[in-house]
């Protein structure tokens, strides 16, 4: 019997060949779920829809420190940001199932790039996070949220969402890897997506929160992204100073919002240059 | 020997206390089937995982297809398929589908996976499943489709962990036909097993694994001799007459026998002896007044091997290391 496959030695060009090829088989593989399981989109909605219409019916009433600026204008950008990091649990939650159900024992043991696994799982839950930031923007158009600035920064706006997601699946292929149990990944996420992004001013303006979390929350890169995305919907964003007045800092004040553009940009560079090579690392650790 | 496919020199694997393996010699002929036999915990799937480069050996090295596990990883996946315990495949995907793509990871062109899940398919009876969900196959089909995606890029050597655990018997006699079939193709096959009998039917060569140590190598018939000849084993009609009739037989045979109260067992080895063994006990036990259920003289299985090199029955050794892993591996995916 003949191997024709087998080569003698395997060259860098052969090497890169492989990981575009193995991640796009992989990206399948895992998009695939979507297509047999279509109900997947709905439930990955179902919890922002809730934020959404808790804040929107519930609170949105009281937050009255907004001068010009419709609290579901300001909310839907945050909740964006937000759902891109909670659907980022999902990454690690896939993997954690593909360890215990012995599949990644077999991809490991294929002749296949070892970091396709995650490049190509990563690549499928970009395709899920546009899909998701869609359906999010029509559910934010029927509760009266519209894009003010523009086709090209409304779609700036939809790729930002899109990257933060990415970023994130790759902390959560990270914590999955790490963790290796589905339910404690599940469990361990929230703990440190809780915080994350309710200390921000995704959700509310930062002038309600006691001064220590407030601290917290203008150096929280969340709070960066959901202005940003804000600008980028708005044309402005609202930030409050330390007098508790909200005015209007962009773009008149200080940061222009090209320069919000590039720090949040920096976050997601900073995030992927720390998680990648953990979590490829990680996973060529194995055992 | 030049035409060993896969050769072990002294590999150890430890995981914190646990020495899962100490030192293991293995050597396999190219197209034979060798049969790696243990109890549960005895280090059989780490030896696996190492010649299938997902565990580096702590020591000692390792060679299959020519090719060094640790040093020639990369290329060495190109030429072997592997099997697991759980059936690794995506339910999510058709047969077809996951079939195809582990062709497809093993790089081979679109059109020449397609072609091979298919042959692959029809080949282990997963035709007319082919096109559906994996997730609704039972458990014998997701483990023969486990076995068609090991097979798709027709690797040299295939590597089966406990292959047929779980399997109801006429699952397992199919994957039996098997394993036959892939040998005569001339792939060579190291697969694990608990099942003495199984070992014994399929593989050329057996290595009895025991505690991370091999303590016994050779064929089924070489293993066999090592008892010295045949076993006597009767069972007493009444259980807790057992030991009273091993006090009778005392002095029959060789060696020590073995009485299990529980069933009522006594076990001879009777080396030569032949039937005058039989008559002897029968007229020992008849004169005592224990009443015999059965007797018989037989050729010794690989239970009665694992007995005499360890001193204790196979299901005894892998109770003591750990009770059976149940539950442990989820199966399926969402």
């Amino acid at each position: 019997m003949s191997v024709a496959i087998a080569p003698t030695r395997i060259t860098v060009a052969t090497r890169t060949r492989w990981l575009w090829t193995d991640t796009k088989v992989v990206c399948w593989r895992n998009l695939m779920r979507f297509v047999r399981i279509p109900s997947l989109f709905v439930f990955s909605i179902v919890q922002p829809l809730m934020f959404v219409l808790l804040f929107v019916y519930v609170f949105g009433g009281v937050i009255t420190n907004l001068p010009g600026l419709d609290y579901t204008n300001f909310l839907m950008p945050g909740i964006f940001v937000q759902t891109a990091i909670f659907g980022s649990t999902n990454t690690g939650i896939g993997i954690a199932e593909d360890l215990t159900s012995g599949l990644l024992d077999r991809f490991r043991s294929l002749p296949m790039a070892r970091s396709a696994v995650l490049t190509g799982r990563t690549a499928a839950d970009i395709v899920r996070n546009v899909v998701v930031v869609f359906l999010m923007v029509a559910v934010g158009y029927l509760v009266g949220f519209s894009f003010n600035f523009g086709l090209f920064h409304a779609l700036m706006a939809v790729v930002l969402t899109v990257l933060i997601g990415f970023c994130f699946s790759w902390v959560s292929a990270w914590i999955g890897l790490t963790l290796k149990d589905t339910e404690t990944v599940q469990a361990a996420s929230f703990t440190w997506i809780f915080p994350l992004t309710f200390i921000s001013s995704a959700l509310v303006p930062i002038v309600g929160m006691p001064p220590l979390l407030a601290t917290i929350a203008r150096n929280n890169p969340v709070t960066i992204w959901a202005n940003c995305v804000r600008w980028l919907t708005n044309g402005y964003v609202y930030v409050t100073g330390p007098d508790g007045v909200a005015r209007q800092l962009l773009p008149e004040e200080g940061t222009t919002g090209t320069q919000l553009v590039v720090k949040s940009l920096i976050w997601i560079a900073a995030i992927l240059a720390v998680f990648v090579p953990l979590a490829v690392r990680k996973y060529r650790r194995l055992t | 020997m030049s035409d060993s496919i896969i050769r072990t020199e002294q590999i150890t694997k430890s995981f914190g206390d646990v020495h899962a393996l100490k030192g293991v010699d293995l050597e396999v002929r190219e197209g034979t089937v060798f049969g790696l036999l243990g109890p549960n915990g005895a280090g059989k799937t780490t030896a696996v995982r190492i010649l299938t480069t997902l565990l580096q050996p702590d020591a000692g090295r390792a060679e299959v297809a020519g090719y060094d596990v640790v040093r020639d990883a990369e290329i060495l996946r190109s030429s072997i398929g592997l099997a697991g315990q759980s059936a690794a495949i995506d339910g999510n995907l058709t047969g077809r589908e996951n079939v195809e793509m582990v062709g497809r990871l093993y790089h081979l062109p679109k059109a020449e996976a397609r072609r091979r899940a298919t042959e692959v398919l029809e080949r282990l009876g997963l035709n007319d499943a082919a096109d559906r969900p994996s997730r609704t196959y039972s458990g014998g089909m997701r483990r023969r489709l486990d076995l068609g995606a090991s097979l798709v890029a027709r690797p040299k050597v295939l590597f089966l962990d406990e292959p047929t655990t779980g399997l109801d018997p006429r699952s397992r006699l199919d994957l039996w036909d098997m394993i036959r079939e892939l040998k005569a193709e001339g792939i060579t096959l190291l697969l694990t097993t608990q099942y003495l009998e199984e070992a014994d039917v399929l593989a050329d060569r057996i290595a009895v694994i025991d505690l991370g140590l091999v303590i016994a190598e050779g064929t089924s018939d070489e293993l066999k001799d090592r008892i010295g000849g045949e076993v006597l084993e009767l069972h007493v009609a009444k259980h807790e007459e057992a030991a009273r009739a091993g006090d009778e037989l005392q002095g029959l045979g060789q060696g020590e026998h073995k009485i299990d109260p529980q069933t009522g067992l006594v076990r001879i080895a009777a080396g030569t002896a032949g039937a005058e063994i039989v008559v002897e006990a029968v007229r020992r036990l008849d004169s005592a007044g224990v009443e015999i259920a059965d007797i018989a003289l037989h050729k010794p299985t690989l239970d009665d091997v694992f007995l005499t090199l360890t001193g204790r029955g196979a299901e005894e050794a892998a109770a003591e290391i750990e009770p059976a892993p149940t539950g442990r591996r989820k199966r399926g995916n969402r």
